[in-house]
């Protein structure tokens, strides 16, 4: 049903090279700007996927960390060096990962294949939303209506976290106003 | 404190182009049921919009419109999240019986597919959320650069009082 051609993999073996870039750098702009490119490839796998709602939300939100984050380290140009490496710490990581993936690698062989979901809520949200409301755009449709509450926790998670951030940053502002 | 904002090529074409991003994302939002994108969607891009004329420009000038500044971003995003919740209780009053009276029925009229004046609460829904991203998400970063900027020149430099 779905084919996975060159551009996917030269895609995402793109975002391999460039998280590993971001890691490995020691300049933190050049890490910062690896991360938003990685983003970026990201946005584009979702277009070719035939996901469009979803590239465009990633792409927005990529830039936007983009900017907070060039923002938050032209303050403090620091480079980080690394002095030793821990041996037994890298070992016991490389051995926690790679039962991670036996395991995972395991349990994907009862996954549905790529490209075709198993269709059980889906179906019926499918079936019944042109008539139930008349938004063309199924995928707002789900998320504003049948799936509103979720939407609704979503926003309240929003909404919570950026007045704390809010509150928190405006006190240290007005102590040095004073 | 003196440099306000970026050089006369930042300015100049912020000044151009910013007029046309903010025109994205309320299309974003407002086409959300119809086409790619949604509230969340096209209010982070007016978010950045208004984010582009504060990087270009400096806060002092954002802070000049009352609707920009940050009182007025905490009112709007506290409306926009309040008229989100009210669309939801609603739907427990004013919903068909077919539809059923629940949390989130749908109780404006859904009109005719492929019109903008379709899906019943989703449009009222995008807008709100639209609303408080843009707004949320902009005090965000207005809030970071007063804190830079109180925190770069204020400790440094006790002489300017």
């Amino acid at each position: 049903m779905f084919e996975v051609t060159t551009v996917h993999y030269v895609l995402m073996g793109f975002m391999i090279v460039a998280s590993l870039v971001a890691i490995e750098t020691a300049d933190l702009l050049g890490s910062v700007i690896c991360v938003g490119a990685v983003g970026f490839a990201l946005s584009a796998l979702n277009l070719l996927l035939g996901a469009p709602d979803l590239a465009l939300a990633l792409e927005v939100v990529d830039v936007l960390t983009f900017v907070v984050l060039i923002r938050v380290v032209r303050t403090r140009r620091d480079t980080y060096h690394a002095t030793s490496r821990d041996t037994l710490g890298i070992a016991a990581v490389i051995a926690g990962l790679s039962v991670l993936l036996v395991i995972t690698s395991l349990s994907l062989a009862d996954l549905p294949v790529f490209g075709e979901p198993v269709l059980r809520m889906t179906k019926g949200y499918l079936e019944a939303g042109l008539q139930s409301n008349a938004a063309v755009n199924y995928v707002t449709s789900i998320v504003f209506d049948f799936r509103g509450y979720d939407t609704l926790g979503e926003a309240t998670v929003i909404f919570a976290s950026i007045i704390g951030a809010f509150a928190v940053l405006r006190r240290v502002g007005r102590k040095h106003e004073a | 404190m003196k440099r306000e904002g970026m050089t006369l090529i930042v300015k100049t074409i912020t000044r151009l182009i910013t007029g046309f991003i903010l025109l994205f994302g309320f299309y974003v939002v407002v086409y959300g049921h119809i086409t790619p994108g949604g509230g969340f969607s096209g209010g982070v891009v007016i978010a950045l919009a208004l984010i582009l004329t504060l990087l270009a420009f400096g806060n002092r000038f954002v802070e000049e419109y009352a609707l920009l500044g940050q009182e007025g971003l905490k009112r709007s995003d506290v409306l926009a999240a309040l008229a989100f919740l009210v669309v939801a209780v609603l739907g427990y009053f004013l919903a068909s019986d077919t539809v059923g009276r629940v949390f989130f029925g749908n109780w404006i009229p859904i009109g005719t597919p492929f019109h903008l004046w379709s899906g019943g609460i989703v449009l009222v829904c995008n807008v709100a959320v639209g609303v408080k991203v843009a707004t949320s998400l902009f005090a965000v970063l207005l809030v970071l650069a007063a804190f830079h900027n109180h925190r770069r020149y204020n400790p440094a430099e006790p002489k300017e009082e």
